[in-house]
């Protein structure tokens, strides 16, 4: 193992850590609930649609909801059961909306779906690798949820040059990643191996910090010696919010992820410690993402300690089992920094959930006071942001400024807020702000489909109209053509008729002439005809 | 003296015929404001401002022939957009035109739907899917919530509904509109 050089980050706050609490005891599987409450959307990206029908039996891993779309994950059946219910139940955000979940009543059997190991993933390319971990349904477990087989993809052109396992887990409370790395220092880098064969980086970090000595100690017993040449276990320092990917990855390569940029951008990508063990399951083992280790801390509970907890059990059954005391009275996903409340504890453990945080409400809250432009929480602003004038643009709501002043490279870590004299809720600001940008984008771009949608129609109705009119004109030109057709055979008929009239007349003058004929009579008969033709004339002149 | 008189009616030429060309070539079609004041407008086609759409609306105000707070479903924000362009002061929402509500979409039952198509026909859209005799149904995505297809309904089956909120569409609430926002700050 090579001895690295560290960066300094900017600013960030050391803390204090709250961690010894909830690791006196080794983690142990929760119970087996009554029901499990899945939530489809477990995940950044589109939600999962459900692949069970109320009533069905599912086994133990079995897929329950899955989506066509690129950035979306499947959700599995934690344990074997029957299908109760689809229906919206409240999930851990910090808005309280219900949200569309899948409810199973287990049976206390566990029975096991078929599972696929891959142990030769050293054979299988990236690709195959890739659809085994996204049809595993991981995401990435520090907190933000995003699919991880989307950051296992190295790209055409991007060589990846460090691959880093984030153990550092710089926020107060939270444990469940350092007892992961304590207890299943293995699986952790089997999976790190797993990353680094999609990625085919050249060179893997596993960066701790450095006040969990264990979870260091025991990934260095757990790496072999050819490991060693391309894994470095490194202790990075203990300071919030070290454990932020841009800023790990400037501590760790001096790198500095640019703005709207990605870390794969400069060659890093960098995963979870608790993701990379459930790669390990995922191709190793064949069994999909179904539990977590999760913190359960806080004065509110008389026993905090981490526990390995199947997705859907409520929070308040894991609560119950450490102790809830007189003090639980607000509920924090997450740690004290960074997570965010919940109103109620009726809510089910999700992929992202990797802390429970009770505490008791304050009972005097802090008085926000005004702005006096110290300056400190631009001196701790990790991302050596402006948080001040961040705070006047967003209050005022004026979001181009913000934008101008970087909001969107804002990690919300939460330290502007924690040192600001006059407790003004900086991090509240920026997450409103940003929702807000978000929002109206997504309204300028909705109503752009209703201007073009309104053209299109426009179009089509003067186009419809344009039709019509040709093809009344079009009817018209044949009426009036038959209509001359017609005059022209009328014309002809008259003529036949005129023709048919004369070769009558013409006939008649003939029989007139041949009645004429009598030169060849005798005089007496010439005498009977005129004596006839003057009877004829007589009768005539009488009528 | 002539020359003078010379050179200076060759320049004259000269710079004629380049702006002459320029006119020409760089001829902006259309007029320019007219667009980016379309593109503040919220394009529910609604016709509440009394321009049969957002684009008729746009080019009155760019005439001078409207004024600035007729939108009753952009409200205050599109006013303070349009008087920043514009570079004129703000105006309340002239409620003549009606009030602002939240973002609202209609929906048909359908079993009452008798499938006469005149809501198809009045929608600004093509947000109502259906044909003669057959049950029509609004792609919910599309609506914008004009509620022009209510008015020509025969048998009243089409009703207002707010549009409702999702986690994709949640929003962060302003500090101190919450009691959030102080907890965070202790």
């Amino acid at each position: 193992m090579m001895s690295m050089r560290l960066w300094k980050i900017f600013g960030g706050l050391k803390l204090p850590g709250f961690k010894s609490m909830s690791m006196s005891q080794a983690t142990q599987p929760a119970p087996l609930p009554k029901t499990l409450t899945l939530p489809l959307k477990q995940h950044i990206g589109i939600d999962a649609e459900p692949v069970v029908k109320v009533g069905d039996t599912v086994l133990k891993g079995q897929m329950i909801a899955t989506s066509g779309n690129y950035v979306s994950a499947p959700v599995h059946a934690p344990s074997s059961g029957k299908v109760t219910a689809i229906k919206k139940h409240r999930i851990p955000h910090p808005s309280g909306i219900e949200t569309d979940c899948i409810i199973i009543e287990t049976d206390g059997e566990e029975r096991w779906v078929e599972c696929k190991e891959h142990s030769n993933y050293r054979q299988l390319d990236a690709k195959t690798l890739r659809d085994i971990i996204r049809e595993a349904g991981i995401v990435g477990l520090g907190g933000a949820g995003f699919p991880s087989f989307i950051k296992l993809d190295a790209g055409s052109s991007n060589m990846i040059d460090t691959l880093i396992l984030n153990g550092a887990e710089c926020e107060p409370y939270i444990t469940c990643d350092a007892m992961l790395m304590q207890e299943q220092s293995r699986k952790v880098i089997d999976g790190l191996n797993i990353m680094r064969h999609a990625l085919q980086a050249k060179h893997c970090i596993i960066a701790v910090e450095d006040n969990k000595r264990a979870a260091h100690t025991m990934l260095v017993n757990a790496l072999h010696d050819h490991e060693a040449e391309y894994i470095d276990v490194i202790q990075v320092p203990t300071l919030y919010p070290a454990g932020g990917e841009k800023q790990l990855i400037k501590t760790l390569t001096g790198k500095e992820v640019p703005s709207n940029g990605l870390p794969i951008n400069i060659g890093v990508v960098c995963h979870n410690v608790a993701t990379a063990a459930a790669t390990a399951t995922a191709v190793l083992e064949g069994k999909p993402l179904i539990s977590r280790y999760v913190t359960i801390t806080g004065e509110g509970v008389d026993h905090p300690c981490n526990l390995d907890v199947l997705f859907g059990t409520p929070f308040s059954e894991l609560i119950n089992l450490c102790g809830r005391n007189s003090h639980a009275e607000q509920f924090i996903m997450g740690g004290p920094m960074m997570g965010f409340e919940i109103s109620n504890d009726d809510v089910p453990v999700i992929k992202t959930s990797n802390c429970i945080l009770v505490k008791s409400e304050n009972p005097t809250p802090d008085y926000i006071m005004p702005c006096i432009r110290c300056g400190q929480c631009a001196e701790v602003c990790p991302a050596q942001l402006l948080p001040q004038q961040l705070y006047w643009y967003s209050r005022a709501k004026n979001f181009d400024k913000t934008q101008d002043y970087n909001l969107f490279d804002c990690i919300e870590c939460g330290c502007c807020s924690y040192v600001c004299p006059s407790h003004i809720p900086l991090v509240q600001y920026f997450r409103f702000a940003k929702t807000e940008i978000w929002t109206q984008e997504q309204e300028k771009e909705k109503s752009d489909i209703a201007r073009q949608r309104h053209e299109f129609r426009q179009f089509r109705m003067e186009r419809k109209k344009a039709e019509n009119e040709e093809r009344k004109r079009q009817k018209r030109e044949l009426l009036k053509k038959v209509n001359k057709e017609k005059d022209n055979s009328e014309d002809a008929k008259k003529a036949a008729i005129e023709a048919a009239m004369a070769r009558v007349k013409a006939r008649r003058e003939a029989q007139h002439t041949a009645q004429e004929n009598t030169d060849n009579l005798t005089d007496e008969q010439k005498h009977l005809i005129a004596e006839i033709d003057s009877r004829r004339k007589k009768a005539k002149d009488k009528s | 003296m002539l020359t003078t008189i010379i050179a200076i009616a060759t320049l004259a030429i000269i710079f004629g015929l380049v702006l002459g060309f320029a006119a020409i070539r760089f001829k902006v079609e259309g007029d320019p404001i007219v667009d980016k004041i379309d593109s503040v407008l919220p394009q529910t086609q609604c016709g509440q401002c009394t321009f049969p759409g957002c684009r008729p609306y746009a080019e009155a105000i760019a005439k001078g022939e409207a004024d600035i707070n007729q939108c009753p479903p952009g409200g205050e924000a599109v006013i303070n957009e349009l008087a920043d362009l514009l570079g004129v002061d703000p105006k309340p929402l002239n409620e003549e035109h009606g009030e602002h509500t939240d973002k609202t979409v209609v929906y048909i039952d359908e079993d009452i739907c008798i499938g006469c198509t005149l809501c198809i026909q009045a929608c600004p859209v093509d947000a109502i899917v259906g044909a003669a005799k057959l049950m029509h149904t609004v792609i919910e995505d599309e609506c914008t919530g004009c509620d022009l297809c209510i008015p020509v309904c025969p048998v009243d089956c089409i009703y207002i509904k707010p549009v409702t909120e999702t986690i994709s569409t949640w929003k962060w609430p302003l500090p101190g509109s919450s009691l959030n926002a102080e907890k965070e700050s202790s």
